[in-house]
């Protein structure tokens, strides 16, 4: 029973290993941050100062979808789904992914759709220039031509998502090791086996809204145009319908992540365990209820205005609860401060201020201040860098040395923290200012009231952009030329990962384990 | 398979099953109720006249609006630009369209009403919204629109803002273009 | 520990900036927080975000305080023994409790402003609002159908944009015609869209609301002191999505109703001037001018236009055809091309229009006069 791999480029072609494919789905990731992270840093260029310097209106806006595009689906959800891929089959004592040809599948289509998607920037009339949101009628009537090329690999990335969803419940359900009853699974398992229901529900929802689109740009249909009797405010709920369980998504693992970082660096077990599952239960329903708070611009009758407002503050509620839980946690802890620790560290404080800055733009009558403007930027900057990248980063030291049986350089792995945290900041809290300003989001030029905040974001995320470079360079020398790791990693670790030897064997438990 | 294993399979596909039906069934009803709750609904349509008491103690403010979408060349406005009407009382006031080009066209208009709280006590008896409007060149209409305003109307609406913005259709109305000619 | 502590830092720094200390001098360059503005609903909502803030600052203080706490005395380097316990009832109701028990707090605040954003009541004047890629346009609505109207472009030379000349204080926040408005008295804005979806958004009133095609939605606001107040679109409506400002000016009624007077006034004017010829160079130099300020975003100020958008005026076959093509074309738009008919005169439609016959090498050498605007528009 017991063989390697194949030798060469079919084995990954090939593979049905959930290490293969986790791997390549984190791999994949990393080069969509890189690819997004470009698109940004051309955004933040053309604003280091009022006036027109680098790019055309036309070509920045390409720029702002691209790079919300492609983070979302590129770099951070083929991240968790690799991180899936990884740990839960090691976490729950499986041999494997349940469905693994499917797992292959789910992941060789990614390539494809992203292909796609990068193409349209080369098309006549430009790629998607209407925001990552994509509103009718701007994405439809008045969209360039490529819209239908982006329509595609919205399909496909949607279908990659939903076979990888199926994937993470079928083996979460089935393939848990004798003894490991749900309510013993860690965290990071419950919060992906919520997410992958999220999943599935959201998913074919934005595929049900593009379709539209598809529809109403070639077959004549009026979905979203008020001249056939649509709605261009319905194409709006309908796609926060599926955006606001998408930014959800985007955390629930990262809550797993670090729920699995700051027990082991704290040495001490994690505070009200069944308090955090049922917490992102909650959140995981709410998140069906509240869509509407994109939209309280939109001209929504009172009694709507109200009932989304008072919902999305009751969100507050059982995200409190897991700030506070984290909290307790390292309380009265025996504290040691390795990169993975530091990064979850920094999660719990910023996603902590995101939320803050997300309480506020709960208040519908000051929602119609933000709206729109850097400040709602900032917010949703500071729950996902520091929420969903910093808790892959602090991922990825975390789990780097089971993966590949070497350490990662403690030192360069603190610079690079610092680096990280300092450049995240000066790009991200800055916005906040611009925004209470007056600073609209999306433009490509501005008033020179702005301009120094802009400068200091711009420096920021340069800082930002280098600070990956050099997270690349780590894992790579770790990698290639990494101190071995011992098979515990850590000393305060706990779980099933840790069981096996580092680097993980090519199959690990292919008899199950015995779980108290 | 063993026949405790298959006794699970079962049992789960079928809960699986179960529950998405009990979903598909659950969820539209309870987000129905969510959109009439929060009055996302939106209710248009024209109105079945029932006989209702006219409140004369009781004027509300009507006003008509016209706005041109995009490349609609027409001449469009509203021939009456504000009425005091009763509530219950019905009303006919009428839009003026001329079509400026020398092509036959067809036009759609949609309506919109403001503030929201007077959305559902507006009713539209007849409207030329109702029906797309095909012109040839250079020929102009006159457009009806009977109105009652409804009795129940929440006291605190004094105006009720009406309009109509004009979508040129001719594309997508070739079959209604063919009759014309 | 140097780059969290400056998080401390900043919050009560930016807060006891934001709770009233006198406008420092470099507060101008460094803004840090929004408006109070100028009316009772924009005060309230400056009261909410600065009441949910400071709940804010309260909660982290707590949360990031037993945090730091704990992370520098609790530290394995100490000699730390870690503790055990994992659950506590208790803390977790109390923590559950008390949030609730804030949002309580903050939610009876936000429902009454909002009872009040809502207010229905009648307005003393009702102006449409209509959102252009990329432009608005206002209608002041008259009872007996005399209404006013006009559009609204950013008046910011193409020179400041391109970092040929020095860039005013009112950079991208400056229209050739802004809003007036009177103070004291009650405005509604009814506020749709001709083509995508956009959003006016004024600061100072707090007003913003969505331009949607084919709906109509409304927002009303009353100015207490006169003043010029500036905004911009906000929702994402293409190219020029960054440069189309919102100016509005409050006045004293007497000067508002002057105003309107003037506007109606030029309006008279308008209908006269296209009775008079002008000379070839006139309409040339006039129609360059109204080429750069509403043509120019799409077919370029070169006239080579955006390939597989915007099309080139540069051997166009509109404007190298029939002059009646021409005219037709910038009076009733067509090929995804708005219509200018009614936000140009006459004057600037003969005008442009000889320019882009005669301009970028075109050498039409035909000029149109506003007469034969005026005669194309009748026999329409």
């Amino acid at each position: 029973m017991a063989h390697g791999p194949a030798k060469g480029l079919t084995r990954w072609l090939y593979t049905t290993n959930h290490k293969d494919i986790g791997s390549m789905y984190l791999w994949f990731s990393f080069a969509m941050f890189f690819l997004g992270g470009i698109f940004a840093l051309v955004i933040r260029a053309e604003l280091f100062e009022p006036g027109l310097q680098i790019v055309q209106p036309e070509f920045f806006n390409q720029m702002t979808t691209m790079h919300g595009l492609v983070m979302v689906f590129g770099a951070v959800m083929p991240a968790f789904v690799g991180l899936a891929n990884w740990m839960v089959p090691m976490m729950i004592g499986a041999p494997d992914m349940a469905l693994p040809r499917m797992n292959n599948l789910s992941f060789w289509i990614l390539p494809f759709a992203f292909a796609m998607l990068a193409s349209t920037l080369f098309m006549e009339g430009g790629g998607p220039n209407f925001g990552w949101t994509f509103y009718a009628p701007l994405s439809t009537t008045y969209a360039p031509p490529s819209v239908t090329f982006f329509i595609f690999a919205i399909h496909i990335m949607g279908a990659s998502s939903i076979m990888g969803a199926i994937n993470i419940i079928a083996t979460i359900l089935n393939m848990r090791a004798p003894g490991m009853t749900l309510m013993k699974m860690p965290l990071f398992v419950w919060t992906w086996l919520i997410t992958a229901y999220l999943l599935i529900a959201v998913m074919p929802v934005l595929a049900g809204a593009v379709t539209m689109m598809l529809m109403d740009i070639h077959f004549g249909t009026s979905f979203f145009d008020a001249a056939g009797g649509g709605d261009p405010v319905l194409f709006q709920h309908v796609f926060w319908f599926f955006g606001h369980p998408e930014v959800y998504i985007m955390i629930l693992p990262a809550f797993g992540v670090v729920s699995a970082i700051i027990p082991t660096f704290a040495r001490k077990p994690l505070f009200g365990y069944s308090s955090m599952v049922y917490a992102t239960a909650a959140i995981a329903i709410l998140s069906f209820m509240v869509w509407a708070h994109h939209m309280f611009t939109v001209g929504l009758p009172f009694i709507g205005e109200w009932v989304f407002m008072i919902a999305t503050m009751a969100i507050a509620v059982p995200t409190g609860v897991k700030v506070f839980n984290w909290v307790t946690t390292m309380y009265k802890g025996a504290l040691t401060f390795e990169t993975p620790m530091l990064f979850s560290i920094a999660f719990v404080i910023l996603f902590t201020i995101g939320g803050f800055s997300g309480l506020m733009l709960a208040i519908a009558p000051a929602d119609f201040q933000y709206h729109d403007t850097y400040f709602v930027v900032a917010h949703f900057h500071y729950v996902l860098v520091p929420g969903a990248i910093f808790s892959i980063t602090a991922a990825v030291y975390y789990w780097l040395p089971k993966w590949c049986g070497r350490m990662y350089d403690e030192v360069l792995g603190k610079t690079h923290f610092w680096l990280a945290f300092i450049g995240l900041n000066l790009t991200f809290f800055p916005m906040h200012f611009s925004g209470l300003a007056g600073m609209p989001r999306r433009i490509p030029d501005y008033n020179p009231l702005f301009a120094n905040w802009n400068m200091l974001s711009s420096v920021g995320a340069f800082l930002f952009g280098a600070a990956q470079v050099l997270f690349l360079y780590i894992v790579i020398r770790a990698i290639v030329s990494g101190r071995k790791a011992t098979d515990q990693v850590w000393e305060g670790a706990h779980g099933l990962e840790w069981t096996v030897p580092s680097p993980a064997p090519y199959h690990t438990f292919t008899t199950p384990p015995k779980v108290d | 398979m063993e026949k405790g294993t298959r006794k699970t399979v079962l049992r789960l596909a079928l809960s699986a099953v179960l529950m998405f039906v009990a979903v598909f069934t659950i969820m539209p009803p309870l987000y129905t109720l969510l959109c009439e709750v929060t009055g996302l609904r939106k209710v248009g349509g024209a109105y079945e006249a029932e006989e209702i008491k006219v409140d004369a103690e009781r004027w509300v403010n009507v006003q008509f609006v016209a706005t041109h979408n995009d490349a609609m060349p027409w001449e469009f406005r509203p021939m009456t630009y504000k009425v005091k009407v009763n509530p219950g009382q019905k009303t006919v006031i009428k839009y003026f369209a001329k079509n400026n080009t020398d092509r036959p066209m067809v036009a759609q208009a949609v309506p919109s009403i403001t503030p929201f709280s007077a959305v559902n006590y507006f009713h539209k008896i007849e409207c030329f919204c109702f029906n797309h409007q095909p012109l040839e060149g250079g020929e102009s209409a006159e457009l009806g629109l009977e109105f009652v305003v409804d009795q129940d109307l929440p006291k605190q609406v004094t105006t009720i803002t009406l309009s109509y913005t004009l979508f040129d259709i001719t594309e997508q109305a070739k079959p209604g273009l063919a009759q014309l000619n | 520990m140097l780059g969290k502590s400056k998080r401390l830092l900043v919050l009560p720094l930016y807060a006891v900036l934001s709770a009233g200390l006198p406008a420092l001098a470099w507060a101008s360059e460094w803004p840090l927080n929004m408006t109070e503005g100028v009316t009772s609903i924009s005060r309230q909502v400056h009261g909410l975000h600065m009441q949910i803030f400071w709940w804010c600052v309260a909660i982290g203080v707590v949360v990031f305080g037993v945090m730091f706490y704990t992370m520098f005395v609790h530290r394995k380097s100490r000699g730390v023994k870690p503790a055990h316990f994992h659950e506590n009832v208790a803390l977790e109701l109390t923590w559950t409790i008390i949030p609730i028990l804030i949002l309580v707090a903050m939610a009876v605040p936000a429902t009454k402003t909002l009872v009040h954003i809502y207010d229905t009541e009648d307005a003393d004047l009702d102006i449409l609002i209509t959102g252009y890629q990329w432009k608005w346009k206002y209608e002041y609505l008259d009872e007996n159908g005399d209404n006013i109207s006009f559009f609204s472009l950013l008046s910011t030379p193409r020179s400041q944009i391109e970092n040929a000349e020095a860039k005013s204080p009112e950079y991208l926040l400056e229209v050739d015609e802004p809003v007036y408005i009177p103070i004291g008295k009650k405005v509604r804005f009814l506020v749709t869209a001709a083509d995508v979806i956009h959003s006016w958004w004024v600061p100072a009133l707090a007003v913003k609301r969505d331009a949607i095609p084919g709906y109509i939605h409304e927002a009303w606001t009353k100015v207490e002191q006169p003043g010029v107040f500036r905004g911009q679109c906000t929702e994402l409506c293409g190219k020029d999505h960054g440069f189309m400002p919102v100016v509005v000016h409050a006045v004293e009624q007497a000067e508002f109703d002057a105003w309107l007077e003037g506007k109606r006034e030029k309006a008279r004017q308008i209908a006269e001037a296209v009775k008079q010829t002008l000379t070839f160079q006139e309409l040339y130099d006039q129609g360059e001018a109204v080429y750069q300020k509403n043509c120019a975003a799409c077919h370029q100020p070169d006239g080579k236009g955006i390939p597989g958008t915007f099309p080139a005026i540069i051997r166009s076959p509109i404007a190298t055809g029939p002059v009646a093509g021409h005219i037709n074309r910038v009076v009733n738009g067509g090929a995804g091309m708005p219509p200018f008919g009614e936000q140009l005169t006459p004057v600037e439609i003969a005008a442009v229009v000889t320019f882009q016959r005669n301009a970028f090498g075109n050498n039409m050498g035909d000029q149109i006069q506003p007469i034969d605007v005026v005669n194309f528009k009748q026999g329409q």
